[in-house]
């Protein structure tokens, strides 16, 4: 790898990462107004027109705040935890083709860099919590991280399936190996899982219960203030755009769209944000819609009803390929 | 010369994150040091072209088993003083195992002869079908028996883990 | 031969864990400059519903947490073994096929048994 190879994959990152913080800056943004809109209100009005500067203004807040740690908190690892949650979350997009030739780091095993990160995620959830000294971030943080081991695994299983028809782990090979038919129509089963357990993993309603505010005030991040909440935020909406491009990679197609009439002609790029965007308003309209799930239902949801079924799909699909 | 230099700066680090591992007083500090460690540990597997292992040392060790750790730490619930307690009196004899472990260590090191030919499964061989496809072509065929085991050790551990939490709750 | 090879192509992968890690920090460290910093003690305990902290902060808690992390291990070390299956499963076909249904089946075995004996009833 030369020298200019280097500078390339620099600008790439830098590119990207600005694309990914605009998005999570704007994802607020829309997702106030679109809950707004379904319960019949406005959303931010204020902050510019129809109040399209407020994602700005809450970063300067939250920038400006009073730094907040409290008493008896283990420092370090209180100063850690959000930043572990800020690089496992950013790190993971190193291997999400925006289209066929744009990915930072083309990896053979990019499935499993995926779970590997997210793995490392649960850490800066189960040490906020751990690390703040308050009771009700204690209980979060050991809810929300039972909550993300266990639906890790049914989100690994449900991607076996995947890797079995593409026969690789590789990002591009999977989005390559659809492109006769997207894989969502021969792994139902396997895409209901896994989008229902990305919603869980990234602790997004109605499976928020590490956030349920009526029992545990904020979860795990009760005692973070100011940017290192930001950070915690931020983290949660990378988790969400990732989830959503690994499931439009490996569901939905990717960046291939239709091919005949003008549709041949629309970029790549545009297809995959399509599909992201998508997946994405699903996320707000499943929090504007459904109730908050209890949390004995909720792991009951995923270790008796989402394992199976990913272990069920698995058999099936092993099944139908040898014949 | 260079990934003679790479494996110094992760032999240097795996070794001081070792110590600093087994002399934290608190055992969360430990955890997060042998987080650490075992991030540097896969990085050395990337430089054995065994991207798989350093996949699997990621997704069990660092992101399983030392959940389960902090788990069990947080179940202890180590006082401040407890924490505080460290060396009992054993601790000669923990030297003495060490030093033994050491030199069985060397002994077994020493008789290591590296092959003058290369295996079928060379770098370039490895990589021409990627690593996750070679694993899974041998594990599935020679090693069948030992692949089949391990799902035995895994049930062991189940029933192990279910008997043991439940005698608890009685 | 070993200590001569280099995965150059993880070098993509280092460059974003570096800038990760740049943007998890900086807004903290250059913080520290920008914001003020006026603690005094009741603001600095922690949030206890308005009243001051009773009793120890980390409580011993249910056992279920500890059979859930189990259960994590033993079932993400089977999730392990299933992805070099699959992506191989093209070339190894029928014969890894019966295999991996043994190895599922086993595990179905300690799955119902952990069912049955209550460990992921979450009363």
């Amino acid at each position: 790898m030369t020298i200019l190879e280097i500078g390339i994959t620099f600008i790439k990152v830098f590119i990207l990462v600005t694309i990914v913080l605009l998005h999570v800056a704007y994802a607020t943004y829309c997702e106030r107004k679109v809950i707004g809109h379904m319960q019949a209100r406005l959303g931010p009005m204020h902050v510019g027109p129809h109040g399209l500067l407020q994602p700005i203004a809450d970063f300067v807040k939250l920038f400006f705040k009073e730094d907040i740690i409290p008493s008896n908190a283990d420092k370090p690892v209180f100063f850690i935890a959000p930043v572990i949650g800020v690089i496992a979350a950013l790190s993971s997009l190193a291997v999400i083709p925006l289209w066929e030739t744009f990915s930072i780091a083309n990896l053979n095993i990019g499935i499993l860099y995926i779970l590997a990160l997210s793995s490392l995620g649960a850490y800066s959830i189960i040490l906020a919590g751990w690390a703040s000294n308050s009771k009700y971030a204690f209980l979060g943080g050991l809810r929300a991280s039972a909550q993300v081991i266990s639906y890790e695994i049914a989100i690994g299983l449900s991607l076996v399936g995947v890797m079995m028809l593409a026969g690789s782990a590789n990002l591009v090979d999977i989005v390559n190996a659809q492109s006769m038919y997207p894989f969502i129509l021969v792994q139902p089963i396997a895409f209901f899982v896994f989008i229902m357990s990305a919603i869980a993993e990234t602790n997004r309603a109605p499976f928020d219960l590490p956030e349920a505010e009526s029992e545990l005030v904020a979860g795990y991040f009760t005692e973070y203030s100011g940017m290192r909440f930001g950070l915690f935020f931020m983290a949660e909406y990378v988790a969400m755009f990732i989830m959503s491009a690994i499931a439009t990679i490996c569901f939905l197609g990717g960046w291939k769209g239709p091919d005949f009439w003008v549709f041949s002609y629309v970029p790549q790029i545009v297809w995959f944000l399509i599909k992201v965007y998508a997946l994405i308003f699903f996320y707000f309209w499943i929090r504007a819609t459904l109730p908050r799930y209890r949390y004995d239902q909720l792991m009951g949801l995923g270790w008796k009803l989402f394992i199976p079924l990913a272990l069920a799909n698995i058999v099936i699909t092993g099944l139908v390929k040898l014949f | 010369m260079l990934p003679k230099l790479f494996f110094a700066y992760f032999a240097v680090v795996i070794v001081g994150t070792s110590i600093l591992v087994i002399t934290r007083k608190n055992p969360i500090h430990s955890v997060l040091w042998m987080l650490v460690l075992f991030v540097h540990i896969a990085a050395l597997y990337l430089f054995l072209n065994a991207e798989f292992l350093a996949a699997i040392q990621i997704i069990i060790y660092a992101g399983a088993i030392l959940v389960l750790f902090l788990f069990v730490i947080m179940l202890l619930n180590l006082k401040r003083e407890e924490m505080e307690k460290r060396f009992q009196k054993q601790w000669p004899l923990g030297v003495f195992a060490g030093m033994v472990f050491i030199v069985f260590l060397v002994l077994i090191l020493s008789q290591i002869v590296v092959f003058p030919q290369l295996g079928p499964y060379s770098i370039q061989a490895i990589q021409s079908e990627g690593n996750l496809m070679t694993v899974g072509k041998v594990l599935y065929t020679e090693y069948l028996l030992p692949f089949e085991i391990t799902s035995v050790i895994l049930l062991v551990a189940i029933i192990g883990a279910v008997v043991l939490a439940k005698r608890k709750v009685n | 031969m070993p200590g001569t090879y280099i995965p150059i192509n993880y070098l993509p992968v280092l460059i974003i864990l570096i800038a990760a890690t740049l943007i998890g920090l900086a807004p903290l460290l250059i913080g520290i400059i920008l914001r003020p910093r006026r603690p005094y003690p009741a603001k600095l305990s922690p949030y206890e519903s308005g009243i001051p902290p009773v009793g120890e902060p980390r409580e011993r808690f249910s056992v279920k947490f500890y059979i859930i992390a189990m259960l994590f291990v033993v079932f993400d070390v089977e999730a392990v073994f299933l992805y070099p299956w699959a992506v191989a499963y093209d070339k190894i076909g029928l014969y890894s096929f019966i295999e991996m249904m043994i190895f599922i089946y086993i595990l179905l075995v300690g799955y119902i048994y952990a069912w049955g004996k209550g460990a992921i009833e979450w009363e």
